[in-house]
């Protein structure tokens, strides 16, 4: 068992440490979720490409480097220390992606990998529906064959769908056999924001700013090309979109080893006296260490071919609670001051607007309830069934 | 980079439970328990043929020439079974810091060796038992005498004040926090080793203990509860093996640390919800599950409280930077 990096991947740290250091803007970019921030944010994105930084673990081919796992992990490690801007792209590098990788057809691959990787081609998600969250088989939107046209036509409402008002393209599940009930008869549709039929309505956030958006389907042409996997199969797909949202993709260790870092400086500056506040801040790095070192395991376990499977849930319950921990955490410290946003705030008001962030955490990509059912199910093996669930 | 463990780390474990189970499983602790060790010192001879007591000691003292990733791995498992005896003593704190003769004593099991160290583990274990008794200094080890035992509120752990004789031995000081944060290693895998038992029973328990015609395991209020320990528990253990890696390092201090107040705070959490999952039955004497809950209890208090590595670990990483 070890921690140790090789000389390549020491150098490769070094680079990008290097080459973040000199195109990282210094001042912050507006919020992505804004139109001009969006803007900010895919201009980045291109530089990012430029610099063949967007997504390393990513065949040459698409953009990417080539790179190993633990790369990317060294590369997230950097990124986050550098103070990047969040990633606008991330939907479609972290959760489509995996999944045109796995299941798209060479076609689909080489329409959309490169293009997201330069900012060109922003994807937002259509999972939630009005009457489907966490019950998200429930989903009623439907898609009927349209053979004359080669094609489905898709309708029905779609809702919280992230990045959605200045995306380019969105991805979803949708009914394609009505007689079939729940998981089944469902398809995985990639759709242009402004196909025809297709109507995106804002919504706002309970900061005011909007970073999802509702969608209503009347009749959206989607052809053949765009089915993701085959028809009818689409939870299956989509679940391994899941899985990714969950466990490694997205929530990489230096997201937190960085706020910690910073947390720590926050405290080494403000002359701080507060037991209780000292021990959270101790906590929160401890619990980023933890997750720091918990995703090295599972990194070595992926290279020896293992599985993550259910572990991802595990890990989505620690990430979102640690995060909202570590910005209470700061908020506590801050006092007075905490509730202040923009320039004139502590940090431009970064920890609120964060905190604000991580407090979304335990809802979306699988609220956290239903990440402990599949943890007790799954890794405990605990019966299923009860509190008026349907068995299926 | 590869921090999974390896096949011979497996085979250790697995080694060790095999023995153990063989042995009776949790009877040696129950024994133990009522004052009759004639069980636990049999196992501590079986295992001390395994090779335990030499695993970090170097090939060139008669050792095993393991590492601190190998004594994890053991540690935990012994937490897993209830375990009675001074093994953290003997196994992780003594051997770098005895003579010759002792060291080999400890290796082939011949030697029970128990100790005090003042401020962080102030009560020796289990002195009436033990064959050696030290008393370890911030720079020095002496030969001691026990005091009365006393209960503990884990029933097979029984302590005594020690006093030492004669001026002893001057040790090296770095030798000293060395051989106390492997024991702090040693018991933080144990706690994270009785914290997976704890889960492991609770689960057992809630698929099989119906209530209002159901599995009692089909409740979310319990799911629920069972799941938050699985998390806690999966996220200590990287903590435990980075701390065995840091072990020589300069960040040995601070990662053993978080290891020792994630552990604790893991295995407390499952002790109270395997307790909550079982009710009254474990509650009782009768039932293993009380030898669990109350080690945990024990060990959170010794090898440093959570206070005083939280307090360290303030010292290490908030100080102002000058």
């Amino acid at each position: 068992m070890n921690l140790d990096l090789t000389d390549e991947q020491l150098a490769f740290a070094a680079e990008a440490r290097a080459w973040l250091a000199e195109h990282v803007p210094a001042a912050p970019l507006p919020s992505m979720d804004t139109a001009e921030g969006f803007a900010a944010h895919r201009e980045w994105e291109a530089t990012l490409a430029g610099g063949r930084w967007s997504a390393v673990a990513w065949p040459e081919e698409f953009g990417g480097r080539n790179a190993g796992l633990v790369e990317w992990v060294i590369f997230e490690e950097e990124y986050y220390r550098s103070g990047a801007p969040t990633r606008v792209a991330q939907n479609g590098i972290s959760l489509l992606a995996p999944i045109l990788f796995e299941h798209g057809t060479d076609d689909q691959r080489t329409r959309y990998l490169r293009a997201m990787t330069d900012g060109s081609l922003i994807w937002a998600q259509a999972w939630s529906e009005p009457g489907a969250g966490s019950d998200l088989a429930a989903i009623r939107s439907t898609a009927r064959r349209d053979e004359a046209r080669g094609g489905w036509l898709l309708s029905g409402q779609k809702t919280w769908s992230s990045r959605a008002v200045w995306a380019d393209r969105g991805f979803g599940l949708f009914r394609s056999d009505p007689a079939a009930d729940r998981h089944r008869g469902l398809t995985y549709f990639l759709f242009p924001m402004d196909a025809p039929g297709l109507t995106v309505r804002p919504i706002a956030q309970l900061d005011g700013s909007t970073g999802f958006a509702e969608l209503f389907f009347e009749d959206v042409f989607v052809p053949d090309a765009d089915v993701l996997g085959a028809p009818g199969d689409g939870w299956r797909v989509a679940m391994s979109t899941a899985g990714n949202e969950r466990g490694l993709s997205l929530r990489a260790p230096g997201r937190f080893c960085a706020a910690s870092d910073r947390l720590i400086d926050l405290w080494k500056t403000g002359q701080y006296e507060d037991p209780v506040a000292r021990d959270a801040v101790v906590d929160a790095w401890i619990k980023s260490e933890a997750y720091r070192l918990y995703t090295w395991g599972t990194v070595s376990t992926l290279q020896d071919g293992g599985d993550v499977g259910a572990e991802g849930s595990v890990n989505k319950v620690f990430w979102s609670e640690l995060d909202i921990a570590l910005h209470e955490t700061a908020l506590t410290l801050l006092g007075p001051a905490a509730e202040l946003r923009g320039a004139p705030a502590p940090a431009d008001g970064r920890w609120v607007d964060d905190y604000l962030f991580a407090i979304a955490g335990p809802i979306y990509a699988g609220t956290n309830e239903i990440q402990r059912n599949i943890i007790a199910e799954r890794l405990l093996g605990l019966p299923r069934g009860g509190d008026g669930r349907r068995k299926s | 980079m590869k921090f999974v463990v390896n096949e011979e780390q497996q085979a250790l474990g697995e080694a060790l439970d095999d023995i153990i189970e063989s042995a009776g499983g949790t009877k040696a602790a129950r024994t133990w328990a009522d004052g009759d060790t004639a069980g636990g010192r049999a196992l501590w001879a079986q295992l001390a043929e395994l090779g335990l007591f030499g695993l970090c000691v170097p090939e060139s003292d008669g050792g095993m020439g393991g590492t601190a990733v190998d004594l994890a791995v053991a540690f935990e498992r012994l937490g897993y079974h209830a375990v009675p005896g001074p093994y953290i003593e003997t196994a992780a704190l003594l051997p770098g810091l005895v003579a010759a003769d002792v060291l080999s004593g400890i290796m082939d099991g011949s030697v029970m060796a128990t100790a005090a160290v003042p401020g962080i583990a102030p009560y020796a274990l289990d002195a009436a038992v033990s064959t050696h008794k030290f008393v370890v200094q911030a720079d020095s080890i002496a030969a001691a005498e026990s005091g009365p035992g006393i209960a503990s509120v884990d029933r097979t752990r029984t302590l005594s004040e020690l006093a030492a004789v004669g001026r002893g031995a001057a040790l090296d000081p770095a030798a000293v926090t060395l051989a106390i944060d492997r024991a702090t290693l040693a018991c933080s895998a144990m706690l994270l080793g009785a914290g997976e038992r704890l889960l492991a029973e609770a689960v057992s328990y809630a698929k099989i203990r119906e209530q209002f015609g159901r599995a009692i395991g089909e409740y979310q209020a319990l799911k629920h509860q069972l799941a938050d320990v699985r998390v806690a528990l999966t996220f200590a253990r990287p903590l435990i093996h980075g701390a065995a890696l840091d072990l020589g390092g300069p960040d040995r201090a601070r990662s053993v640390s978080a290891a020792k107040i994630a552990a604790g705070d893991a295995a407390n959490r499952a002790a109270r919800v395997a307790l909550q999952v079982h009710g009254a039955i474990g509650y009782t004497e009768e039932h293993d599950l009380g030898l669990w809950i109350t080690r945990v209890r024990a060990l959170l208090g010794v090898w440093g409280t959570p206070r005083y590595h939280y307090s360290r670990l303030a010292a290490l990483l908030l100080a102002p930077t000058s």
